[in-house]
């Protein structure tokens, strides 16, 4: 398919980024890797008038920050998913980014489009709510910090207004008292997730601390709160009544893969076998 | 385990690198869509977003304003500048087939029919036109599933119809009220061959050039079938042949799809004509998924009838085969393909066979991958397992009571084909070797034993089909309108270099190699002092093209044919050279030598330069070895094969994971190991895809839900273990190079060893059918339905509770396939069950 006709911004910079998406208002569009809004605009369900392009804004980039680390919004997931200082400090983002797609879409899309997008399949937010991660949104006005818990605001849809940008993504570093698992059920190895369970939890036979994040199970992506609950403070024996929670008061989607009671079956499951795998 | 196995040659029988994959990979090369024209204008069409409605309105005025448009057409604009999409398979005498003109007129049979066209300067200009176009609809209603469609009163597809069977199709061979009514068991099944969206890698395209721009009406496509393009295109515009030039450049893969005439060719040539100017389509993916045929999509209601033993005795099938909205090229003879198939690979006393070709709104139908023969694989294969386990013996155990045995070779089959060879116990010795079969159904055990989520199947599928089409005679008996021979010509040039020139049309499957390798040894040149030509019809002016794993069998044989002339015209030449007697003139190793002084010797080279300049050639002689042949074969070709599946199922999911596939194929000879490897590894992602993955869904209005990549899943190479594969070697006798085609034999076998596999994994939990593809979503719902049935295994009731099955929860679908073991009227109680 051929997208409609649109103008296109090359921006240098977040402020010229900002800049740009000011003056066009609602008719611009962040392109960043372009896999999810290039298949969206070829096939006209989205049709913005001027692409402000991001990649050579300067928001490529991985830091060790101290207690945390920052990652430019910019970094594609190849990046993501390589990096030796990801690797070390936060190995489950890492983990998931390897997850996404296949080479072609892990060289190409980035951090901050995945997020930004605001896809409950997608399989970043999962993890930036389990870390309880930060997001950085630069807009006309400065930059201010959303909590990943915040950001995702419905279908398609997040905390970063039209003249807004993200710009980083701050995620703690983990200390060896957290395991992780990620489970993403899919129909061919290289497809979206029908669903998927993103457990990560720090424990010493005990469980101090348990977040279970859930990819598609619903407009929005969510954490799996009553598992959560039901497993603090607990030994690891209580993951199977727990995982069995999993899918309360979820509202998950239906679709040729999976209607929503299979969803919320398959949720518990996965979030079972994630929570074992991860303090296993 | 190799039977018999053919000299390996110089060239032949040897793994030879692909000489086509260098310009294929790189893209350095021309296919359709690479083609620019001075002048040329891009055509995009109008496409219906209804299942079936009135077309009331068409108005084009608003996508004529655009910029750079050049022309809009409807429907009505056109009707008289070409006739219908052509049918060549009139199956029955009084079959229905609507016509089906390039752009709806009055009324759209499925989501994608054509109602207009815009061209214009650039594609992006044709594409935002097209939006512009509005068109009113009268709503119909939607006939999308079979059954219904063939019910009493049923809504019908197209106004013009009064029912909407197109036709009725019988085989019946044996008397099969005498092997029914006197069996002891009989199981009877009902299977569905969900619909399958081709994928080519390389989307149609198609750019017609007019008079003036080239001395001819020059039409390049990404087709199968050049010359079938250039007979049918002439016919429905009506052009005279002669002035019709139809060239399929390099062609990334058809699978069936591109083996047809469609619309948007008759509308490139026919508007190139009207506007003089050269007019370029190039079917977008999306627009690809409606507007390209779909395979298979056929209910299969099946029985066997057995002896106590398990000698079979009957088989009945009863067809219903969805034809889509219209006839394309095939579309009727696919399941007519399949009826000679349904027996496989066992002998029986009795077959009755009945197919209804059905109208629906949705994508006609027409040759996928295999074309009526998985789906008749897959039907004999799945129920020998069933009948198995009523037996309560090992499939594998069934299976060779009842196959034909080596030495009955050429056995006339209860189908009415007559298989020429074969040997069905080396191929499975094989595979059961490599396999470990007996090592696995203990590990099978083990599993079972502790009990886990994870548990483990073993699938068996033992094939044969019927391809290398074909004999002509007998494709003017089954009323296809076409012949089956194929062509080839070898041109020897002043160097002693060749051209072969082939009337297949290779899209992938590597004949520039293949045949390159076979005039080598044929000719005594080297393999790169040959070029082959295909898929143009002013190269190669005769030729019947690539479909149906003919192009070796057929047109392979034809190259030797060919080759076989030059040798002798060029024997003729030598012998007057060395002045010897024609008769003491052998050829070997690409020279002519005298019998008894081997010194005194000529290379094919030096002939063919000799001849060339024709200096002192034979009285009478033409100055020429350039020779050419016809092949017309008299029988089918039938490759077989044994394969078997591990496949390990999660019963807390559904999901399915393919940890082992072994094939053992039997193709005959093999020109190029390397090339039938390929074949058979494709040919298996394909029809594992089908058992796993793939499936086009409509919903009720006749909405095509799985309408690109996302929601339709093609595997990759990641979903596969690596297929270990090995081959036996029984030569077809019904051509000289003794081939037996292998372009569809891995997609044919795959199916049904996979499903078998999947339910020989669950079956202990009372699962005896699964829907395709065995998605986690279909797999669990089995497993849930039989757990609510209360069918799983106990330890004495396991038959009486694998019929339970039946009524099975609210899944129409799921529940209409469950299994039916039915015994026959007085069961003397042999169906004991339990696992074998
Ligand atoms: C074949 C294929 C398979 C895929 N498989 C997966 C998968 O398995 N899992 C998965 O999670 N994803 C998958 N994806 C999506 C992929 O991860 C995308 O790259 C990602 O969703 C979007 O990132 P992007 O950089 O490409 O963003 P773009 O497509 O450029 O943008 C996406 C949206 O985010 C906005 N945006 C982008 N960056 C910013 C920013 N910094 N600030 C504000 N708005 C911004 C854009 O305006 C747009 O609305 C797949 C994509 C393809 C094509």
């Amino acid at each position: 398919m051929i997208p409609a006709s649109f103008d296109y911004v090359r921006a240098g910079s977040a402020e010229e980024a900002v800049a740009a998406l000011v003056e066009h208002g609602d008719e611009a569009k962040v392109l960043a890797g372009g896999h999810s809004l290039i298949p969206m605009m070829r096939l006209r369900l989205a049709v913005p008038e001027v692409l402000v392009d991001i990649t050579e804004a300067g928001l490529a980039g991985i830091t060790d920050a101290g207690d945390h680390l920052v990652i430019g919004a910019a970094t594609t997931h190849h990046d993501v998913a390589t990096d030796k200082v990801i690797e070390t400090h936060c190995g489950v983002l890492a983990h998931v980014a390897a997850t996404i797609g296949d080479p072609q879409v892990r060289h190409r899309g980035t951090i901050g489009g995945g997020l930004a997008h605001g896809d409950s399949a997608g399989d970043l937010p999962a993890v930036l709510l389990a870390l309880e991660g930060t997001m950085v949104v630069q807009g006309p006005g400065g930059r201010r910090t959303v909590p990943a818990s915040e950001f995702f605001v419905d279908y398609l849809e997040t905390a970063v207004a039209a003249d807004e940008l993200l710009v980083e993504v701050h995620v703690p570093k983990l200390d060896d008292s957290w395991g992780w698992d990620y489970q993403k059920f899919t129909r061919v190895a290289q497809a979206w997730a029908t669903v998927g369970a993103l457990a990560l939890v720090s424990s010493n036979g005990t469980i101090s601390d348990a977040r279970v994040g859930l990819t598609h199970m619903g407009s929005v992506p969510i954490r799996a709160s009553a598992t959560e609950a039901a497993l603090a403070g607990q030994s690891t024996d209580a993951i199977a009544d727990a995982a069995a929670r999993a899918a309360d008061d979820t509202d998950p989607p239906s679709d040729l893969n999976a209607d929503a009671d299979f969803r919320r079956h398959l949720a518990t499951v996965l979030s079972r076998r994630a929570l074992e795998a991860a303090v296993g | 385990m190799t039977t018999t196995e053919n000299p390996i040659q110089a060239n032949v029988g040897r793994t030879r690198l692909r000489k086509e994959d260098a310009r294929l990979v790189t893209g350095r090369t021309n296919f359709t869509d690479d083609i620019r024209l001075p002048g040329m204008v891009h055509m995009v069409v109008v496409r219906s977003p209804m299942a079936h409605a009135k077309v009331t309105n068409v108005d084009l005025t608003g996508a004529l304003d655009m910029p750079g448009v050049v022309a809009a057409f409807s429907g009505a604009d056109l009707a008289d500048d070409a006739g219908g999409l052509p049918c060549a398979w009139p199956v029955t005498e009084d079959m229905v087939a609507p016509e089906h003109k390039a752009l709806a007129i009055d009324e759209v049979a499925y989501v994608g029919d054509g109602v207009a066209v815009v061209l214009a300067s650039t594609a992006a200009e044709a594409v935002d036109a097209a939006e512009r176009v509005v068109v009113d609809y009268d709503p119909l209603p939607a006939v999308v599933d079979m059954k219904a469609a063939i019910a009493d009163g049923a809504d019908l597809a197209q106004s013009t119809l009064d029912t909407n069977v197109s036709y009725r199709w019988p085989l019946a061979n044996g008397d099969i009220d005498a092997a029914f009514d006197g069996a002891d068991v009989v199981v009877e099944r009902e299977f569905v061959q969900q619909r399958l969206i081709p994928s080519a890698m390389e989307p149609r395209a198609v750019v017609a050039a007019p008079m003036g721009v080239s001395d001819e009406l020059t039409v390049w496509s990404a087709t199968q079938v050049p010359h079938f393009v250039r007979v049918f295109l002439a016919a429905v515009i009506g052009i005279d042949e002669q002035n019709l030039r139809v060239i399929a450049p390099d062609v990334g893969g058809g699978f069936g799809s591109k083996l047809d005439i469609y619309a948007e060719e008759i509308l490139a040539l026919v508007l190139a004509q009207k506007l003089g100017r050269p007019v370029k389509w190039t079917e977008t993916r999306s627009e690809g998924f409606q507007a390209t045929i779909h395979g298979r999509d056929q209910v299969q209601k099946i029985s066997l009838a057995m002896d106590a033993d398990g000698r079979f005795r009957g088989l009945k099938v009863d067809l219903l085969a969805d034809m889509g909205a219209y006839m394309q090229l095939l579309t009727p003879g696919i399941p007519i393909l399949g009826a000679f198939m349904y027996s496989g690979i066992y002998k029986m006393d009795a077959y009755d066979f009945s197919c209804r070709g059905v109208f629906t709104n949705k994508t006609p139908t027409d040759a996928y991958r295999g074309a009526g023969r998985p789906e008749a694989t897959f039907a004999i294969e799945r129920i020998v397992d069933e009948a198995a386990h009523e037996l309560g013996v090992d499939p594998m155990e069934l299976r060779k009571r009842n196959w034909i045995q080596h030495d009955e070779f050429p056995y006339e089959m209860i189908g009415t084909l007559t298989f020429d060879s074969g040997n069905y116990e080396a191929a499975t010795a094989r595979a059961i070797e490599m396999f470990d079969y007996d090592g696995r159904r203990a590990e099978q055990a083990n599993r079972r034993d502790s009990g886990g989520t994870k548990q483990l199947g073993i699938g068996i599928s033992t094939f044969t089909e019927m391809c290398g089409l074909a004999p002509s005679r007998v494709l003017g008996n089954l009323r296809y309108v076409a012949g089956g021979w194929e062509y080839a010509q070898v041109r020897m040039l002043f160097s002693g270099k060749v051209e072969v020139i082939t009337g297949t049309s290779p899209h992938g499957q590597g004949h520039d190699t293949a045949w390159s390798q076979i005039a080598a040894d044929a000719l005594g040149v080297p393999f790169e002092d040959i070029i082959v030509r295909h898929g143009d019809t002013a190269v190669s002016h005769r030729g019947l093209d690539t479909y149906g794993s003919r192009s070796l069998v057929v047109g392979g044989a034809a190259l030797a044919a060919a080759c076989g002339k030059v040798v002798e015209k060029a024997r003729r030449v030598a012998a007057h050279l060395l002045e010897a007697d024609e008769d003491d003139v052998e050829f070997s190793d690409g020279a002519f030598r005298v019998v008894g002084s081997p010194e005194t010797s000529m290379t094919m080279q030096e002939v063919s330069t000799a001849t060339f300049v024709a200096h002192d050639l034979p009285d009478g002689m033409e100055p020429s070895l350039d020779s050419d042949a016809s092949v017309d074969p008299d029988n089918f070709s039938y490759p077989h094969g044994t394969h078997l599946a591990l496949v390990e199922v999660d019963t807390e999911t559904g999901q399915v994971e393919l940890l082992d596939y072994v094939s053992v194929d039997d193709v005959g000879n093999v020109v190029n190991p390397q090339i039938v490897e390929g074949q058979v590894h494709g040919g298996l992602a394909q029809g594992i895809a089908q058992a796993l993955y793939e499936g086009a869904v409509y919903d009720q209005a006749g909405n095509l839900q799985t309408g690109s990549f996302v929601d339709y899943y093609v595997p990759g190479a990641p979903d596969f273990p690596t297929f270990r594969t090995d081959r036996t070697v029984t030569p077809a006798t019904t051509n000289d190079l003794g081939v037996k085609g292998v372009g569809e034999a891995g997609t044919i076998a795959s199916t049904p060893a996979i499903i078998n596999g999947v339910i020989d994994a669950v079956r202990h939990l009372g699962v005896n059918e699964v829907l395709m593809p065995a998605s986690p979503r279909n797999v669990w719902t089995a497993i849930q339905q039989a757990a609510a049935s209360g069918s799983a295994d106990s330890d004495d009731a396991q038959a009486a509770a694998a019929v339970q099955a039946d009524d099975a929860g609210p899944d129409a679908a799921a529940a209409d396939n469950a299994g039916q073991a039915q015994h026959a009227a007085g069961d003397t109680g042999t169906s004991t069950g339990g696992d074998a």
